[in-house]
């Protein structure tokens, strides 16, 4: 459910590679440029479950001042997404699929 | 031996202070945590996501390519070192982070122009998937050209809402409503004091036309905001003057009332602070030129006081000239007498947009038991009322202690102000009495790495 | 002028402060509590919350026992919960020589009636595979735990008014004498009369040494705490390292609150912070023993006021110079675990003159000969 509609939608066409990311183990098209914010709510609602209760969260300043967005990436660096930009290769975990997985979100 | 000079941001007041600083030849090391100089106000998409100038910053195009344009011909006149946090500051040193890696910057002189957030006030479903600030949504168009949503609704109470509007607008987004919580009346009130700075007056109201040209449905003096939705944004309800809900469906809302100075390092640095009752926050108390409380520390910009981009560049270059002559540095002052001049007229500005924004107490008054207000620890605002029935914590550290509010990974930087409303509130002390949440570091998170 | 007369007035509220007023008060006595700002706001409130017995000095070992069996009946005491969680405190050693220390620890520790589980290497990695490989061996202490430092001492403050102490904050005690019958306290526009006086008042107790002619070598002292930002619960017991130079804990929320070395403060502003260097310098120390550590982030830090001795061993007894007067103080940052042992055996001083707990090591007369030396030097 999470993953069929995307929260943020692009309306400026822009020069910028075409890369393939990782977003919980599942191939994402994204372009050089984007932050991982961007690469992940373009697939999908939500970026991190919320720690203590029910319900996700899918970031909300966008400048790195909320600390909303943090999620974990493969090589076990945590970063904000909306201030990491997206690197060929790079594998995000949101935490919001694997429910009984060691993710830290979860 | 030169002064070692440390401004932090590379925003308009930064990049313009660094450029009076490097004139008199004293190399000002410039330390900003984006990538790209020009803060968020011109803030430049990362490499690959260009657009040209005109798309990006609309009417401010002229103004954004002028500030990139003054700090690339600085140069090696400055030290410049993007991507670095400064999460500390102690004994005339500032701790920075710089791609995972811990450094010292010491500083004789700390010019401090770290700029401004949204001021958040909670609202049913503010947290939810979907829902972000305005400066967040203007971000994602600005830094990424995209829109926060497919259908999406504007709420808010200062200048940022007509343009981030027209701002989506003009990029071709589905704008569902644009709400503002204040009275147009203010505005009205408001209109002779906004001529102090003609240009401005003039923005604000071709702003207001071309909302009106898109036909996008506009409403004010809105009483009650309510977004609906079971894990995600699925609509958005709000209440009107006159005591009707109105319902709209979209996927996406973004929701802030003004500006909040980032102060985190001024208080840290020891800055003083007083409560402001005009814009009801807090902010570091200003001494002539741009000085803080402490001697060694000037504070230009939004951090300072709210006074938007233009207000910055002459900010920044008022706390640059103030170090000059703290230093005993000769300058022609010709320059700085123009720009008090004009900061007067945008002193009227300001007190102008205050008028036509007045602060939303309403949504404060509106807040019910259930609503989240500490986004990060999950606080509700009925846990506030309850400790403090219980425990007459009488300020906001202490119910932060007893709470755990504003102790999560923002440090109360969203939701510190409103624990404050609340408490006080609920107490009937005043703010000033209440407080607000003492500086800690790291002022954001830190990696524990070796 | 507000005048009260009390049998006990008991300066500083902290969890001693606070623990004596509500045990003296269900003793049937009459108590005052004065404090400068808040209950548990200082020393008893920023501490790393870690209710621990072992690795105490062989002196605290009665009083820590005591206070063992106090905390699991805190929350009825205090009528709410303050997070006490029993998940047992881990000590690890680093070296065969520190694995020797733990193992006559252990033997001292059983002959108080504390009972110390000690592990190999091995055996630990295998009970608690978080725990780095480099380790020598562990001692489990499976009594102790943690408790939330920011809720225990306003609580006990809650239940001691609640049973009709004077809790008396924003109080700051300008003077205070004997005067022959009784003591006489001033605070702004308070005149306390009472015919017991407790100096509670942690790294601010040297003040009223000073009143009644006494002093002792208290030190102010810092400590230098800092959180996580929550991950999944998975470092079960508290930890603590032969050597001592971190210690650190994860509540169920899923922070993890890290804590040793000096922060920095100043006792005439009341203000103190969290030093950076000395965080910095913890993240390897922490990591080395819980490799997981790396890479979580910081958010938050702090420090706090609170009084050092000499001997990191505690006044605690009647004062000299005074009748009536009585002494608990100094803690050396490991008072929150003793508060309510303390607290209880204040209350047998002043009520029966003497504990049922021994206490003699903590007399302020110990610090004679160093007074007496440094004079005899200075001469």
């Amino acid at each position: 459910m999470i993953s069929e509609s995307p929260q943020f939608h692009r309306l400026a066409e822009r020069s910028g590679e075409q890369l393939v990311i990782t977003v919980d183990n599942r191939d994402v098209a994204v372009r050089q440029g984007d932050l991982i914010i961007t690469a992940v709510l373009l697939h999908q609602k939500a970026i991190r479950r919320f720690e203590f209760g029910d319900g996700f969260r899918a970031g909300y300043c966008l400048m790195a001042a909320c600390q909303d967005c943090w999620v974990s990436l493969g090589d076990g660096r945590r970063v904000r997404a909306c201030d990491t930009i997206v690197e060929p290769g790079m594998e995000v975990r949101t935490g919001i699929f694997n429910a009984n997985g060691k993710t830290e979100n979860c | 031996m030169l002064a070692k000079i440390v401004i932090v941001g590379a925003g308009p007041a930064g990049i313009r202070a660094a450029e009076v600083l490097a004139g008199a030849g004293l190399q000002p090391v410039v330390l900003d945590e984006a990538r790209q100089p020009g803060g968020q106000i011109y803030r430049q998409p990362p490499p690959g996501a260009e657009r040209d100038a005109f798309t990006l910053y609309g009417s401010e195009a002229g103004k954004a390519r002028n500030i990139h344009a003054a700090f690339g011909r600085l140069g090696k006149s400055v030290d410049y070192r993007p991507d670095t946090l400064v999460w500390n500051c102690s004994s005339n040193a500032l701790n920075i982070l710089h791609k995972g890696r811990q450094g010292i910057v010491p500083y004789d002189r700390l010019l401090i122009a770290t700029g401004a957030f949204d001021r958040v006030i909670p609202f049913p479903g503010w947290t939810l998937p979907g829902v972000f600030t305005l400066g967040g949504a203007q971000i994602a168009l600005k830094a990424q050209g995209v829109s926060i949503g497919k259908r999406v609704a504007l709420i808010g109470a200062g200048p940022l809402l007509p343009l981030v509007a027209s701002q989506y607008l003009e990029a071709g987004a589905d704008v569902a409503a644009v709400l503002d919580v204040t009275p147009f009346g203010a505005k009205i009130r408001a209109l002779r004091g906004m001529l102090a700075v003609p240009e401005y007056a003039r923005r604000g109201l071709s702003l207001l036309l071309k909302l009106k040209k898109f036909g996008v449905p506009t409403a004010y003096d809105v009483r009650a905001i309510e977004v609906t939705g079971n894990w995600h944004v699925d609509g958005l309800k709000w209440r009107d003057g006159a005591g009707r809900w109105h319902r709209i469906a979209c996927d996406a809302v973004a929701a802030s009332f003004g500006l909040k100075p980032e102060m985190q390092l001024a208080d840290l640095a020891g800055c003083a602070t007083y409560f402001d009752e005009a814009t009801r926050q807090w902010l570091p108390s200003l001494q002539a030129g741009g000085r803080s409380s402490v001697p060694d520390v000037y504070l230009a910009g939004d951090c300072a006081a709210i006074g938007g981009a233009d207000v910055a560049e002459l900010t920044g270059k008022r706390a640059a000239y103030s170090v000059l002559r703290d230093l005993g540095i000769g300058f022609a002052a010709d320059e700085l007498k123009g720009i008090e001049t004009t900061l007067a007229r945008h002193t009227r500005l300001r007190k102008a947009l205050d008028a036509a924004y007045p602060f939303p107490t309403h949504l404060i008054d509106a807040m019910s038991d259930s609503l989240t207000l500490c986004r990060c620890e999950g606080v509700t605002v009925g846990e506030l009322r309850a400790s403090y029935v219980k425990t007459s914590a009488p300020d906001v550290n202490r119910l932060k202690a007893f709470t755990r509010v504003g102790m999560g990974r923002c440090q109360g930087r969203v939701c510190g102000a409103m624990a404050a409303e609340i408490l006080a509130g609920q107490s009937g002390a005043s703010l000033p009495d209440v407080g607000r949440l003492r500086g800690q570091h790291p002022i954001k998170p830190i990696p524990m790495v070796v | 002028m507000e005048r009260l007369s009390v049998d006990v007035a008991i300066i500083g509220g902290g969890i001693v402060g606070c623990a004596a007023a509500l045990a003296l008060r269900k003793a049937g006595l009459t108590v005052a509590l004065l404090e400068k700002g808040l209950c548990g706001a200082q020393a008893s409130g920023i501490n790393a919350g870690g209710v621990r017995q072992q690795g105490r000095h062989v002196t605290e070992l009665p009083m820590t026992r005591r206070a063992a069996k106090l905390w699991p009946r805190l929350h009825e005491t205090l009528g709410e919960d303050v997070e006490f969680r029993q998940v047992g405190h881990l000590r690890l050693a680093r070296s065969e020589q520190d694995v020797q220390m733990l193992e006559d620890y252990a033997v001292t520790a059983r002959e108080h009636g504390l009972y110390l589980q000690l592990n190999s290497g091995t055996v630990t990695r295998e009970m608690f595979p978080w725990v780095s490989g480099k380790i020598a061996g562990s001692s489990l202490a499976v009594e102790d735990g943690h408790a939330n430092p920011r809720l225990v001492t306003p609580a006990y403050s809650r239940a001691a008014r609640s049973h009709g102490v004077h809790v008396l904050e924003f109080t700051p005690v300008e003077h205070a004498q004997w005067t022959g019958s009784n003591f006489e306290i001033q605070a702004p526009r308070l005149v306390v009369k009472s015919r017991h006086l407790v100096n509670a008042a942690g790294a601010w107790a040297g003040k009223f040494l000073s009143f009644f002619g006494e002093s002792a070598p208290l030190t102010l002292r810092t400590p230098n705490l800092f959180v996580t930002e929550p991950v999944s619960y998975f470092m079960t017991k508290s930890i603590a390292v032969c050597g001592g130079a971190v210690y650190f804990r994860q509540v169920e929320r899923g922070n993890v609150v890290l804590g040793g070395g000096p922060g920095w403060g100043d006792l005439k502003s009341e203000r103190s912070r969290n030093r950076a260097d000395t965080t910095l310098g913890q993240f390897a120390r922490a990591i080395e023993l819980v490799p997981e550590l790396s890479g979580l982030h910081i958010i938050r830090s702090w420090s706090g006021l609170e009084g050092d001795l000499p001997d990191k061993l505690p006044i605690i007894g009647a004062s000299r110079t005074t009748p009536n007067l009585v002494h608990a103080f100094g803690l050396c940052g490991h008072g929150f675990q003793l508060g309510p042992a303390i607290g209880e055996i204040l209350c047998e001083l002043i009520r029966d003159g003497r504990s049922q707990t021994p206490i003699d090591a903590f007399c302020i007369s110990r610090f004679d000969a160093v007074a007496h030396q440094k004079m005899a030097g200075a001469g």
